[in-house]
């Protein structure tokens, strides 16, 4: 059975391709044969992250209107075989998306047997996101500790409740699960970042994992790989942590407290 | 303010403030999330046609939705002047 899985979180810039590009790896590099779309027409940037940006020759948007192939389109992951790339459209109009066109996107998909769909939902709450988040089974929340995101995703928690498919067929609702990005410990030891706890308080919210704020993220995005490739970095585990207990492993929450430095860390500073 | 104050650790955080101030809108914003979309203008035209009768100020009409399990309720309640002009 293919899963699809939409990456949202209403509020800009929270990481949601940063998510997208590192769990589809973390599901490939699992052996699971993967797709990531990029949901963002007119502003594609899921080719950047994970490198492929100048093999894209067909968009989402050609295949919709019958321009290429769905095999055509689809981008082979260099570091993964796996993993399959669909880009958005970079020149069309954002409202050339049609939901009948995903729709048979994803069947197709899912008949060439892929295991997971990500879906890369584009920031707001128009035709895209709506799009990125309608035929999904489930839908990863991402959210800063911050009162804009944790607001927006609660907006988007009852857009997703509310005008999916399966509320609007009254299936079984959609699992929503929450990324808490750009976490800092000891910010909020210092009550100037909401914790973990606060954010579930608000959102109730199965908490899938927390990723810290990390300089990973950038070094990765810069060289095109998706940073959970970089297995030293912090945040690079936090998402194979996150993988892992999608896929039903038991993992410990990690990066949530602030790590003991060691007594070189203190003289010198670590990372 | 005697010295002392400047060393007590009376100082909110800022973390605590924005857990609060969300956890309000939230709860106000899921409220009104389910509420139908032509309340407002049912407000605005009970409104009118009660100021034909009665001289009654803009805000001392309320309209309320409310939706439970088995059933919703429609409350309307309008605060009449103490003596009627």
């Amino acid at each position: 059975m293919t899963r699809i899985i939409v990456v949202t979180s209403g509020k800009g810039g929270v990481g949601k391709t940063t998510t997208s590009a590192a769990i589809a790896m973390g599901f490939a590099k699992k052996g699971h044969k993967t797709a990531v779309i990029d949901f963002d027409v007119g502003l594609r940037n899921l080719d950047l992250i994970m490198g492929c940006e100048r093999r894209v020759v067909y968009d989402i948007v050609n295949v919709i209107y019958g321009e290429a192939t769905l095999n055509q389109a689809l981008i082979k992951d260099k570091h993964c075989e796996n993993l399959y790339i669909l880009p958005a459209s970079q020149t069309r109009d954002k409202d050339a998306l049609s939901q009948e066109g995903v729709g048979q996107i994803l069947e197709e998909l899912a008949a060439k047997d892929f295991k997971y769909i990500v879906c890369d939902s584009p920031a707001g709450i128009e035709k895209g996101a709506h799009l990125a988040m309608y035929f999904a089974d489930d839908a990863f929340v991402v959210t800063n500790p911050e009162v804009a995101s944790v607001r927006d995703s609660d907006r988007m928690l009852g857009i997703l409740a509310s005008k999916s498919r399966r509320a609007e067929q009254n299936l079984e609702p959609i699992k929503e699960y929450l990324l808490l990005t750009r976490y800092s410990p000891e910010r909020v030891r210092i009550g100037e970042m909401l914790s973990v706890a606060d954010v579930q308080d608000i959102l109730s919210l199965h908490l899938l994992g927390v990723i810290p704020e990390s300089k990973s993220v950038l070094t990765a995005s810069n060289s095109g790989t998706p940073v959970i490739l970089d297995e030293k970095s912090d945040a690079g585990q936090a998402y194979v942590d996150i993988v892992a207990r999608y896929l039903g492993e038991d993992k410990p929450h990690r990066f949530i407290e602030e790590e003991k430095k060691g007594l070189f860390g203190k003289f010198f500073g670590s990372k | 303010m005697s010295l002392l104050d400047y060393f007590k650790i009376t100082k909110v955080s800022s973390a605590s403030v924005a857990k609060e101030r969300l956890q309000i809108l939230v709860a106000h914003e899921r409220s009104s999330k389910n509420q139908p979309s032509y309340l407002p203008q049912l407000q605005k035209e009970l409104l009118q046609v009660i100021q034909k009768y009665v001289n009654v100020s803009n805000d001392s009409i309320s309209v309320n939705f409310e939706q439970d399990d088995h059933q919703e309720t429609l409350e309307v309640n309008i605060v009449l002047p103490d003596k009627p002009r």
